[in-house]
């Protein structure tokens, strides 16, 4: 096995099992941490495949932004150092039933499946990319913030002008709708 | 990463999908639950991103999906939290069995 196949798998038990202390641990403060490790997990995870602008983005909108967030959430809405009640044993019984049901169903799918090449570059040769397939046509770059940024900004055929523009109008109306939801209400009578 | 298949990038990306939903399942707060639904969109851009490296290398679809995505989970979680402040100030609680106001 190589570094890079060992470096993925450890990687990912890394996200996996911070994803599932995350989700079980009872204080809510190490819940959160246990998330952001998960976070940056994955950001490891997209550096490992080589899509470096993505990874960026994970790393500044979600472990600086997101987590920073609800970390300042639960400090204003939890008494931190208290522990979460037990969930009910049924509950956490047929949640996990549940969860492994869809696990056995979604690994099954993913096993009978045959996926297909890209065109115009080497095959996948069983199931893994044959080495040199990255040499493809828009290689010289491939996924550079370059043409990232050619693309996402172009309103040509297969740019994304007009979801760009959009999404920052759903920022707006976001940043908007949170300052007035939690803006305290004078009341009336005073 | 030429010797990792694709369906081992997808197994991961489905075990996290479903911790996120058993998280969502078992906790009863808003705040770990949001947590949880955070997970899970971590688990689709995973997704979006492995395709886009191993099945359409020449294509950068897969980047800006999850670019809209990461956009889109950061103003969900800002107006989730917003919410939860909001209830909290009302309820003095964000535990969702006692969020029940609007029941019918």
């Amino acid at each position: 096995m190589s570094a890079s196949a060992l470096m993925f798998y450890i990687l990912s038990a890394f996200i996996l099992g911070a994803g599932l202390l995350a989700v079980t641990t009872r204080k809510i403060f190490r819940s959160a941490i246990w998330l952001l490790f998960s976070l940056t997990g994955i950001a490891g995870l997209y550096f490992w495949l080589q899509m470096e602008f993505v990874a960026a983005v994970q790393i500044v909108v979600y472990v600086g932004g997101i987590v920073v967030l609800i970390i300042f959430s639960i400090f204003l809405t939890q008494r931190s150092g208290m522990e979460l009640p037990v969930p009910a044993r049924g509950r956490i019984l047929f949640s996990a039933l549940a969860a492994l049901a869809g696990f056995a169903l979604a690994f099954t799918l993913i096993m009978g499946y045959h996926f297909q090449p890209w065109e115009g570059g080497a095959p996948l040769q069983g199931g893994m990319l044959a080495a040199g397939a990255a040499a493809g046509p828009v290689e010289a770059g491939g996924a550079s913030i370059g043409n990232i940024g050619t693309q996402l900004l172009s309103a040509d055929q297969g740019g994304y002008l007009l979801p760009f523009e959009v999404v920052s109008l759903l920022l707006l109306a976001a940043m908007i709708g949170c300052i007035v939801i939690a803006m305290k209400v004078k009341s009336a009578d005073k | 990463m030429n010797q990792i298949p694709l369906t081992h990038i997808l197994f991961v990306s489905t075990a996290l999908f479903f911790i996120g939903m058993y998280g969502l399942l078992t906790r009863r707060n808003l705040i770990t639950m949001l947590m949880s639904v955070e997970l899970i969109l971590n688990s689709v851009n995973i997704n979006f991103v492995a395709f886009n490296r191993y099945l359409y290398a020449d294509k950068l679809d897969g980047v800006f999906f999850t670019l809209f995505i990461i956009t889109i989970a950061a103003a969900e979680a800002a107006v989730a939290i917003a919410i939860m402040i909001h209830l909290y100030r009302n309820l003095n609680s964000i535990d969702v069995e006692q969020t029940d106001e609007m029941k019918f």
